[in-house]
């Protein structure tokens, strides 16, 4: 129970089954910690606190501690899942030091409080008669008793992934779902699956479903344990099931939860998340934007690059005493641009599908903000959307820390690099000039 | 004529110019004149050479260049920039130095004192000009001549130019070179009147001994081919080395919009919006830090180009030997061909077809008489021929002693010249990493724990 120390406007906890939507309600209501038990509506801790993640005193912890009792049941069972939770939002406890949450980024990849690993791999190409499509494999590891097995290998193929998520945002209308990659092909590209568009789509479909196991409540969720683990004729005769009704009730109950009118509790907070998803969504697309057109031109550079050191090499060969001078700066050329390469690959690896993948995590949240409103149904959508917020915003912002961070390291290792190069360069055409000086003198 | 080492006793007096051919009586006069009228002015001495043992130097500078209008040949309105030039010598116990001279010269009248310089000194390797139109431009270089920056470029190479055929232990002592420093008005048509236009040698002709000659020395050869190779290599690494500049700049502005962005999100955000403020700031400062280093770099293009020009300077000592050549071996042949000739008509033997014997069969042969006024004249022709046959030999021998001189003078200061630049250019690569690295540490270390640089 102590573990349970979240003050503010935490995000929801603790295993949230696809109960559909009553079962969701009464669940968040319980577990939204931060509100009185009983409902949403009334003045919540969070209101004194006024943003997220900011310090609030240890006196407001004790009393939600102690609000919390009647679910002591239920949480225990899944206490380990509590400290997943508390890995995953932000500790008002911790000081507010960017050193300190670089640290809490790595605490969510610390393996022994993580029990459900998943990879994509080995994108392989299917033909029949119909149609050309690419399966990804996906393993799960885990050790979750619900699991019949520990390991699991199965195959899918994106519409699979579409499914999932439908379901998910069906199940789940109030909470922040993941983004898939495009559906369709980038404009500019020819052939529909070339290596790099699987290579980019399979590492964003490996987030996708990372970031639903990461998730406290999703990662329970029965369609996404189905989809990790069901062979092909089990899963398609699953997914031919489900209401597709509830689907469209789904998304605007989502679309009141994230849109300010209808909200009577706490407009100031809902204003502030639009603003700040409006904002948040032309920054992060802009910056996905200028992010691609970055490594395009690094692209190009690298390709002149390459040119410009063996340049140097045919020279050397009509010449005598320049010729060492001048394999020597063609060597250098040559350890600078692997050393390019090397940082690209990085740029590419961490920086770029971190920033798309939030580009279009804003396009979602910029959609559902427009559609209809349903009165009712408002209050305890709304705990567990804020929650959900809450824990969205504080993972972006260790993301995007995280992803510029480690550009601005390969930049600096980068350029640590190049300089020895060309320092010892000179060293050694410094120490060639003094022994020629000497050879003269003798 | 002598190569001799430059005579630190000598007064920079304006020499008596030393053409390979014909000293030009006319000017001589002047030259004497002149030399009165430096001495004079009192021992203004020295040369730029680096051992320098002369009591004063001169020190030779470009300081300032001017957009002027003005009237053309055509009497035409037009537009060109005018550079001044400014002399000075230096007292050698205190090294204060007071200007003797300064004037302005304009582009076209640099063109004329090197084309004059190599018609009279064709076994030298020529300084050669700052390029006439800007080459090797990447999009951000303006290739307009009246561009700032070009002219800031040709106005360094224009003085980098003057330096070295000051520095020329033979070239700076030219009569003509001298005026173009010291004598604003009237330069032009002094250069005019030695005639050198006249002297220089054709293009066809050249072309022609080029493809024609025989047997040139195998190390001139050997020198046009390196000369063609060097300007190949250079040229292609100047072509190279403007695409990286031009993807380089591309990269660092793209970040410079990261700037902005970063900006404006960080007001949304609360505990993030301090390093987003701070890397958006340091973005901006990358991006504007390329326009230095590219300047710089430019510079370091300058020197390869410099000596991307000095292989024509080597291809056309090339082909005033193949012309030398090309002549001698003509007169040999010439010289050769009468020798038969002579000998065929004392001995009566016709070996060769000639006209004048195919007329002599079909109309009859010459008289005695005849005959013998033709080996008469034949015999002197070839007396002549020997002669020039002897001068022509001797002048080719001594063009390529002296050329072969200057060429190694040349290679020396080619090897250290460039490799300095290849040294230069590592320097500012060092320079960069520095800067830029730090900048990406300071800009991110809010982000980050641990900064190398710092």
């Amino acid at each position: 129970m102590g573990k349970l120390g979240e003050a503010g406007l935490a995000a929801t906890a603790g295993p949230a089954r696809t109960l559909g939507m009553e079962g969701e309600c009464r669940a968040s209501q319980a577990r939204s910690w931060g509100l009185p038990a009983g409902g949403a509506g009334g003045d919540s801790p969070g209101g004194d606190a006024p943003l997220p993640g900011s310090i609030s005193s240890s006196s407001l912890l004790q009393a939600e501690v102690l609000d919390l009792d009647e679910d002591e049941d239920d949480l225990e069972v899944f206490s380990k899942d509590a400290s997943l939770m508390d890995m995953n939002s932000f500790s008002p406890l911790m000081p507010t030091s960017p050193l300190s949450m670089i640290n809490q980024v790595k605490f969510e990849d610390e393996p022994d409080l993580k029990d459900l690993f998943i990879t994509v791999d080995e994108p392989e190409s299917h033909v029949t008669t119909i149609e050309t499509f690419i399966t990804y494999r996906i393993i799960t590891k885990t050790s979750r008793g619900e699991f019949d097995s520990s390991e699991f290998e199965v195959r899918r193929r994106y519409q699979d992934f579409l499914w999932l998520k439908e379901k998910l945002e069906e199940a789940h209308p109030t909470l922040i779902i993941p983004p898939l990659p495009e559906k369709f092909i980038v404009k500019g590209m020819v052939e529909r699956f070339n290596d790099d568009f699987i290579e980019t789509r399979r590492k964003a479909l490996h987030k996708f479903l990372n970031r639903i196991a990461d998730h406290p409540t999703l990662t329970f969720n029965e369609d996404f344990k189905i989809f990790l683990t069901a062979q092909a004729s089990e899963f398609s005769s699953h997914k031919k099931q489900g209401p597709g009704l509830l689907s469209r009730m789904g998304q605007s109950v989502r679309a009141v939860a994230l849109s300010m009118r209808g909200v009577k509790s706490r407009p100031e907070e809902f204003m502030e998340m639009n603003n700040f998803i409006e904002i948040f969504s032309q920054k992060i697309n802009l910056i996905d934007k200028i992010s691609q057109r970055i490594y395009k031109e690094e692209r190009e550079y690298l390709d002149e690059m390459k040119e410009y050191g063996p340049i140097h090499i045919l020279w050397s060969a009509s010449e005598e005493d320049l010729a060492d001078t001048l394999k020597s700066v063609a060597s250098c050329i040559d350890k600078c641009c692997k050393a390019t390469e090397k940082r690209m690959s990085g740029f590419s690896e961490a920086l770029l599908p971190v920033v798309h993948e939030y580009a279009l995590y804003s396009e979602m949240l910029m959609l559902t903000e427009e559609i209809g409103k349903l009165e009712d149904k408002v209050e305890c959508a709304n705990n567990a959307l804020k929650a959900d917020w809450e824990r969205w915003k504080q993972n972006m912002q260790n993301d995007i820390k995280s992803a510029f961070t480690n550009m601005a390291e390969e930049n600096i290792l980068y350029y640590e690099q190049c300089l020895a190069t060309w320092e010892s360069f000179l060293t050694s055409q410094t120490d060639l000039h003094l022994e020629e000086a000497s050879e003269d003198k003798l | 004529m002598e190569q001799a080492a430059p005579d630190p006793e000598r007064l920079w007096q304006p020499a008596p110019l030393e053409p390979l051919s014909h000293p030009d009586a006319g000017l001589e006069s002047m030259v004497g004149e002149e030399t009165k009228g430096a001495r004079d002015e009192g021992p203004g001495d020295g040369t730029m050479t680096e051992n320098n043992f002369s009591l004063k130097k001169i020190e030779i500078s470009v300081s300032e260049a001017e957009k002027r209008t003005g009237r053309n040949a055509m009497n035409m309105q037009e537009t060109y920039t005018a550079y001044l030039i400014e002399t000075r010598s230096v007292e050698h116990n205190d090294g204060q130095s007071v200007l003797t001279d300064s004037l302005w010269r304009r582009y076209s009248e640099f063109e004329l004192l090197r084309n004059y310089l190599l018609v009279y000194y064709p076994h030298i390797v020529v300084p050669p000009l700052p390029e006439k139109r800007a080459e090797f431009v990447w999009h951000k270089l303006s290739a307009d001549n009246m561009d700032p920056d070009f002219v800031e470029r040709r106005r360094i190479g224009l003085e980098n130019f003057l330096l070295r055929v000051a520095s020329h232990p033979i070239l700076c002592r030219d009569k003509i070179f001298y005026l173009f420093l010291t004598q604003e008005g009237n330069w032009k048509e002094t250069v005019n009147e030695t005639g050198f236009q006249l002297k220089a040698d054709s293009r066809l002709k050249a072309l022609n001994a080029t493809f024609r000659v025989k047997n040139p020395d195998k190390r001139f050869i050997e020198l046009k081919h390196y000369s063609d190779e060097l300007q190949s290599v250079i040229s292609h690494l100047l072509r190279v080395r403007a695409r990286v500049a031009d993807r380089l700049y591309g990269v660092y502005k793209v970040h410079g919009n990261y700037g902005r962005v970063f900006s404006e999100w960080s007001a949304i955000e609360k505990e993030m919006g301090d390093g987003l403020q701070s890397a958006g700031h340091h973005m901006d400062v990358y991006a504007s830090s390329i326009d230095d280093i590219l300047e710089d770099e430019e510079h370091y293009a300058d020197q390869l180009k410099e000596y991307l020009f000095y292989a024509e300077a080597l291809r056309a000592v090339c082909r005033k030997h193949e012309l030398m050549q090309y002549d001698l071996e003509m007169a040999a042949q010439d010289l050769a061909s009468k020798k038969q000739q002579c000998e065929e008509l004392a001995t009566g033997t016709v070996r060769t077809f000639s006209l004048k014997g195919m007329t002599t069969k079909l109309f009859g042969q010459e008289t005695p008489e005849q005959r013998e006024a033709r080996i008469k004249m034949l015999e002197e022709q070839i007396k002549e021929g020997e002669q020039q046959l002897k001068s022509k030999n001797l002048e080719g021998r001594e063009f390529v002693r002296n050329a072969w001189a200057d060429i190694e003078r040349f290679k020396e200061q080619k090897n250290h010249d460039l490799k300095e630049a290849l040294i230069s250019y590592a320097v500012m690569q060092i320079s960069m990493c520095k800067k830029v690295g730090f900048g990406f540490s300071e800009g991110t270390s809010i982000f980050r724990s641990a900064g190398k640089f710092l």
